[in-house]
């Protein structure tokens, strides 16, 4: 696979929340605005270079049997790195995506790719890996928030969009709204590849 | 002559119904509630009545085009669905809630899950939560309930209390003053007592019944609704074990818990006329697809949506609880179907 292809997968084809179906966790939980969305993407990539770079540096140290936990060391400690650097940097964002951000340690997404790939691949295929799927991951966030901010608040990044008289469907901004405008947009991607033969 | 015989398997006796003609029963069955909505809160739940219908028959159409599947708008299921979600509107709601909640309703309720038959929940119910959690306030608040004709909006003579339909006033301005009897003044409970005393007269009763009290569109006329539900049971479209069941289960626990004052007090006339419950039990609780199969699993169904019903009206935040109490068993009935299932003769 040529080292374009590993990158641009994560953006397309594997793009992971709508075809992998990874990381629903902080994606229906945090993507209120487009403003939480793009910090929970941007926070869940920079853990996923920071562990893909690791495990496949160490990928030929860790015995086959203790590989899960270790990886999971190794993500744990790059989230908690994320966690302090957001902590002291961007104190609003910090407290806004809140609990999540801990979580990102049990994010499949991040766990999938150092097992199906960082743990098989050399270092610069791993990065280039971790750099495609977390841009396209930070993407359907934005995707998501933007359409629940828009709809749900009637502003984008805390713009009002929407004139006085529209009034917000609240339930987007709510955890049901965020099932269904998820649901809508894995629809929409199934449809396109369905237009297209099928995959 | 050569005598011929045919061999064919079963069934052999055929009904003449269907769908259209089920559906079309149920429409008629609305027809009265209908006629009396436009009568107690005028021209305007007409136009949202109709609205909801164009709505959802329009977006069923679309939807079906959509998917490729042939277009069934004929066999008035949608119609059914805009009725019911025009029923579940406060009678000064906005036109285009309306047709929002009856779009929601037949496109991501009943269309997405795969169209008639294949929904989980009762598509006009899952809207009413859809426009309710949207909008609350447009939902719930007292200014957007108009009184009826020839009645008021609470239907007791209220000192020093805002207007609200019954169950609000329960649920919002009386059990708080009982529940904090010590704090208020005496003056308050006496009112509080003496609202409770007004509704628990004869003259009360027959203003729930015939629908001189205040609610959402379709609920206000206990009689109409009835009147509806008698056709739907005598044409066996629904079965009497969910209305009973439903409403028993009511009455046995606003009997037992519904009393602010003690146990075995509540007033069970009350709880059973106001509200939506029977709107509920009579045409919603009973529909086909998303109530369960056998005798056994509707009685189940029933009860809980009755015990359901109690719990919010008297211990959740809402006033009202049918509609969260059908949608919640909505989504246990294939539990409910799959535990009752009746075990075949002869088999193990």
């Amino acid at each position: 696979m040529s080292a374009w292809k590993i990158f641009i997968r994560g953006l397309w084809e594997d793009v992971p929340l709508f075809r992998l179906v990874l990381g629903l966790c902080p994606a229906l939980a945090v993507t209120t605005s487009l403003r939480n969305g793009l910090g929970m993407g941007l926070a869940t990539m920079s853990v996923l270079l920071g562990s893909n770079f690791v495990v496949s540096l160490v990928r030929k140290a860790i015995p086959a049997k203790i590989r899960i936990p270790s990886f999971i060391v190794v993500i744990a400690s790059f989230v908690t790195i994320v966690d302090l650097v957001m902590h002291g940097f961007t104190p609003d964002l910090h407290k806004a995506l809140g609990i999540f951000i801990p979580l990102i340690v049990v994010n499949c997404l991040i766990l999938g790719r150092a097992e199906a790939f960082a743990s098989k691949n050399s270092l610069g295929r791993s990065l280039l890996d971790a750099a495609g799927m977390g841009l396209g991951f930070t993407l359907a966030l934005c995707i998501l928030g933007s359409v629940r901010e828009i709809l749900g608040s009637g502003t984008i990044c805390g713009f009002v969009l929407t004139p006085e008289s529209y009034r917000p469907v609240l339930l987007l901004i709510l955890p049901p709204g965020g099932f269904i405008v998820y649901g809508l947009l894995i629809a929409w991607f199934n449809l396109l590849d369905s237009g297209r033969g099928g995959r | 002559m050569a005598m011929t015989l045919k061999v064919s398997s079963s069934p052999h006796i055929f009904t003449n119904e269907s769908i259209p003609r089920i559906m079309l029963t149920v429409v008629i069955s609305l027809v009265p509630a209908a006629v009396g909505a436009v009568y107690f809160f005028g021209a305007h739940a007409l136009v949202l009545i109709v609205l909801a219908v164009a709505s959802a028959v329009g977006t069923e159409a679309l939807c079906q085009k959509l998917r490729g599947v042939p277009v069934t708008v004929n066999n008035c299921s949608a119609v059914v669905t805009g009725i019911l979600l025009a029923f579940n509107l406060p009678a000064n709601a906005p036109w285009w809630m309306a047709v929002l909640g009856s779009a929601f309703a037949i496109a991501i309720v009943k269309e997405l899950f795969g169209g008639i038959g294949y929904n989980i929940w009762n598509p006009a119910l899952a809207a009413r939560a859809f426009l309710l959690a949207s909008w609350p306030t447009t939902m719930i608040s007292s200014t957007e309930f108009p009184a009826p004709r020839g009645g008021s909006l609470s239907g007791v003579e209220l000192d020093g209390i805002t207007q609200a339909t019954p169950l609000q006033l329960i649920k919002n301005t009386i059990i708080p003053i009982f529940e904090k009897a010590e704090s208020v003044s005496a003056a308050q409970v006496e009112s509080a007592r003496r609202v409770l005393e007004q509704m628990a007269n004869a003259d009360y009763y027959g203003a729930l019944f015939w629908g001189r009290v205040g609610g959402v569109i379709g609920e206000t006329s206990a009689a109409l609704l009835i009147l509806g539900g008698i056709l739907l049971l005598t044409r066996s479209y629904i079965d009497w074990r969910v209305p009973v069941g439903y409403i028993g289960t009511v009455a046995v626990l606003a009997w037992v818990f519904g009393g602010p004052e003690g146990y075995f007090t509540g007033n069970v006339g009350f709880h059973v006329l106001s509200g939506g419950l029977l709107l509920g039990a009579f045409f919603m609780a009973t529909d086909m697809v998303t109530s369960p199969i056998t005798r056994k699993g509707k009685w189940i169904f029933a009860v809980g949506c009755g015990i359901f019903t109690m719990l919010i009206r008297l211990k959740g935040g809402y006033p009202e609880g049918v509609s969260y109490a059908i949608l919640l068993m909505n989504t246990a009935t294939p539990l409910i179907d799959l535990y009752t299932k009746p075990k075949i003769y002869g088999g193990s």
